[in-house]
């Protein structure tokens, strides 16, 4: 009991910024709340949102678990390009939904080794090493489609980027899935303490008998894994893969859903259910601006803004203060914080 | 005594806490004008908190600072900087990227027309420098001159902007012999200019060849201060480590219990560039102690047996089977466990619990599939919180809010949730609370009486003689000397380090 109202309170700034996103949306578009069953499937801006941020929303899983290594993923971009790439010219050359898609996860999961034996073995920093992913893998990706976008109609690839399931689009299932099932794998065993002891002081864990290396290693190959996922429905969604378009941007904005949700980029204690919040948040200020028909042009600033706001109020600073000016008291041990 | 006019620097009374411990404790201090005063003393003795005290980096938390006859309350480097007390760090604190003129007067170039006059700067560069005896291309990038001319850039910086008091942190420690003859010959025309030079250093020789007082620092309290022509080597190892000579007292009891087989055995071990090959035996309910001064291979040593340095040559034994240790991991399956020194970086994972880092060495060796069950976790960290008197509010406060001697038993619990059979002390009471040193001395001999087998590496020599049956004494990253039994007292192991220096020096 106890810990779950740890945990509830861990998610309650993230809790109510989603509220007060969604309620301010829904104040100019009283329709964004609304929800119909149409076919056995449930319709609405709230549906679209869920749908529209599976990308953001599993590479944001990895990432989570990439960043309380204290490293950082920026290839998932350029991986889900790969991936869905790989997925396309799979299934166009005839092969099985099965095996392509086996293939693209694996695909997924092979540059997610690259990169972490880049940085676990060969000790470079995170940011670099999958800045040359980042890079090549777009390459990589425009040499499988050979420069054009690579179109399929194959009914089965298709129905993960827009079928549904108990109601929901696929890709809603899929991320929710992915999630619950990551956070059980990493809270029902050692791994996500382990993690975080890795996270938090590298050294003192390795001399503690943690495999430092083996875990890296491991958290890069599941962000290369979230990244292929993202990647497949990406492509399944526009019954193409796009080599050039496909995932781009996308590290940044997971990134932000991982800061978004709280967890710390200089590493240790995470929440994938923070992440998993934080992407939402990015995603209905993406739709609601979308919906609020401003000019396109202002739809980064507004959202650049809007999230600013999000950090600074949880900024530790404002967190100081605010709590100075609830009692004087607490000012001294944050003082003494500092000094050390 | 001399005249107090001759006192250019006096502090008294200086006092430093920092959460947990006490880093200073009521320490004086009195530079005249005109002396080379070493300041010495092991690791977290207190050496740089007293200087950074000092030159302001730290705000001191009581004592008073008096400056050329005037009280002084410096809040930052700058401030100390203007008043008259300059620091020179071994890691040359200057840019280079710039010239060395540049970094002269940075900050206070010359100027004209309101832009910088490099001519002017240059010019004043090279006067400020042949003072130093140093003819260089004052236009030169600093980065392309040596450690030792950057070193004396940085004097020179220092000397100009502040003038009355030097404080040289390290500044031999990446020179070669010839220019630590350089840097001594500046040094000395600066003392002949009546500026007062701190010297922190932990190089004997060079405090005999240069240093004309001697202050010692130990667990935050001074020593004292002599006369470096007065203090014997010996005595003066002596007061670094252990208590005054004549004071020593040697705790029988232990010896019998060691004459159990031996557990560990290793041989030829070494690693090229950290220690040299040594032998070692480790029976079954013996303290083995290692004694030797800061950068004598001692925790090179802990390192190795542990696995946290792959040995290159040597053979380990454990109960008479051939194994290989290469990396903690292994160390651990057989077993070992080890308490790093520096506890902050090497051992404590700050933002977990005190819980989970009690339980994580247990949980690293079970693998990450099996994870301990709650309850269980619970139940370790209550007891060793109960049996080691771990002070904390509960069992979910992050370890970094512990005092240091807290932090060292939580550590020390995270081992013994392990089980372990030869367990590795390094330095388990440095930095920590007096009253803390007593309750991890009771519990090493009550470790020890329960047949585990441990190494303790201490700087505290009384400490070590109170626990150990042997003593292994540590030299120039070699193991040069064993005592055992009655021999282990504190002035045995002085000599025995002094005797081992006195043969450095004469080489």
């Amino acid at each position: 009991m106890n810990a779950l109202k740890s945990h509830l309170l861990r998610l309650a700034p993230q809790i109510v910024v989603l509220i007060a996103v969604v309620l301010l949306i829904s104040l100019a578009f009283p329709d964004f709340l609304t929800l119909q069953m149409q076919n056995g499937r449930i319709y609405g801006s709230l549906i679209d949102v869920l749908n529209r941020g599976a990308p953001v929303a599993l590479l944001a899983i990895g990432m989570t678990i990439v960043i309380a290594t204290r490293g950082i993923d920026l290839s998932v971009g350029a991986v889900m390009a790969i991936c869905g790439a790989v997925a396309a010219a799979s299934i166009t050359s005839g092969h099985s939904l099965v095996y392509t898609l086996a293939l693209a996860l694996a695909v997924g999961m092979l540059c997610g080794l690259w990169n972490g034996i880049l940085v676990a073995v060969l000790d470079i920093q995170p940011i670099i090493a999958t800045l040359v992913l980042m890079v090549a893998g777009r390459g990589i990706a425009q040499l499988i489609t050979e420069g054009a976008i690579l179109t399929f109609n194959h009914p089965g690839l298709i129905f993960i980027g827009s079928g549904s399931f108990l109601g929901l689009p696929m890709p809603v299932v899929i991320w929710l899935a992915f999630g619950v099932a990551i956070t059980l794998l990493v809270r029902r065993t050692a791994l996500g303490m382990l993690v975080e002891a890795l996270g938090i002081n590298r050294r003192a864990s390795t001399l503690s008998g943690v495999s430092t290396g083996v875990l890296l290693i491991a958290a890069y190959i599941l962000s290369g894994l979230c990244a292929a996922i993202a990647g497949v429905i990406a492509a399944a969604d526009i019954k193409g893969a796009d080599a050039n378009n496909a995932g781009l941007w996308l590290e940044l904005d997971a990134i932000l859903a991982v800061v978004v949700g709280g967890n710390s980029l200089l590493g240790g204690r995470f929440s994938i259910a923070a992440s998993l919040l934080g992407a939402m948040i990015i995603q209905a200020i993406n739709t609601g601006i979308l919906l609020s028909g401003f000019p396109p042009e202002f739809n980064l600033i507004i959202k650049a803004a809007i999230i600013v706001l999000i950090l600074v109020v949880q900024s530790p600073r404002v967190r100081d203060l605010s709590a100075w000016f609830g009692r004087s008291g607490s000012r001294e041990a944050a003082v003494k914080q500092e000094a050390k | 005594m001399q005249g107090n006019d001759d006192i250019i620097l006096s502090a008294t009374g200086i006092e430093k806490v920092f959460p947990g411990a006490k880093a200073l404790n009521n320490v004086n201090f009195q530079l005249r004008r005109g002396e080379v005063h070493a300041l010495l003393g092991e690791n977290g003795a207190g050496k740089s908190t007293l200087v950074k005290c000092i030159t302001g980096a730290y705000r001191r938390d009581g004592g008073k600072l008096v400056l050329d006859g005037a009280d002084i309350d410096p809040r930052d480097t700058f401030e100390a900087q203007r008043l008259g007390i300059g620091t020179v760090y071994q890691e040359v604190n200057l840019l280079p990227n710039l010239t060395v003129a540049e970094n002269l007067f940075l900050g206070r170039q010359p100027r004209r027309f309101g832009l910088v006059d490099a001519a002017e700067m240059n010019r004043r560069a090279k006067a400020l420098l042949s003072g130093y005896a140093l003819d260089i291309d004052v236009r030169a990038e600093l980065s392309s001159c040596s450690v030792a001319v950057q070193q004396v850039v940085a004097i020179a910086r220092a000397v100009d902007l502040s003038g009355k008091v030097l404080i040289l942190d390290e500044p031999t420690a990446s020179l070669d012999a010839h220019e630590v003859e350089m840097l001594f010959a500046i040094v000395r025309r600066l003392k002949s200019q009546g500026l007062g030079v701190i010297f922190i250093t932990h190089f004997l020789e060079q405090v005999y060849a240069i240093c004309d007082r001697i202050t010692v620092l130990r667990n935050g309290q001074l020593v004292g201060t002599r006369d470096a022509a007065a203090l014997p080597r010996r005595e003066l190892i002596a007061m670094m480590l252990g208590r005054e000579l004549g004071e020593e007292i040697k705790q029988a009891g232990n010896a019998q219990a060691a004459e159990g087989a031996v557990r560990y055995r290793f041989r030829g071990y070494g690693r090229k560039g950290h220690i040299e090959p040594f032998d070692l035996e480790v029976r079954k309910g013996e303290v083995v102690g290692i004694a030797g001064l800061l950068g004598s291979g001692r925790t090179e040593t802990a390192e190795i047996l542990f696995g946290a340095q792959k040995a290159d040559s040597g053979t380990a034994e454990v109960d008479g089977k051939s194994v290989e240790i290469s990396s903690p991991r292994t160390a651990i399956r057989h077993r070992f466990g080890f308490c790093p020194e520096d506890r902050k970086t090497d051992g404590i994972i700050g933002d977990l619990s005190v819980r989970e880092n009690i339980v994580l060495a247990l949980q690293a060796r079970r693998g990450w599939a099996r994870p301990i069950p709650r309850a269980e976790q619970d139940r370790l960290a209550d007891r060793y919180i109960t049996a080691l008197d771990i002070r904390t509010s509960d069992r979910e406060k992050p370890i970094r809010l512990l005092s240091g001697g807290n932090q060292q038993k939580a550590i020390l619990a995270r081992w013994l949730a392990t089980n372990p059979e030869f367990l590795i002390l390094d330095e388990p009471t440095r930095g920590i609370d007096v009253g803390a040193h007593a309750e991890i001395i009771r519990l090493i001999e009550s470790l020890c009486e329960q047949g585990m087998s441990l190494i303790v590496i201490s700087s505290e020599l009384d400490e070590l003689v109170a626990y150990s049956r042997r003593v292994i004494v540590l030299r120039d990253r070699a193991h040069v000397s064993e005592l055992v039994g009655e021999e282990v007292t504190t002035s045995h192991i002085v000599e025995a380090i002094a005797v081992a220096d006195k043969h450095e020096a004469g080489q």
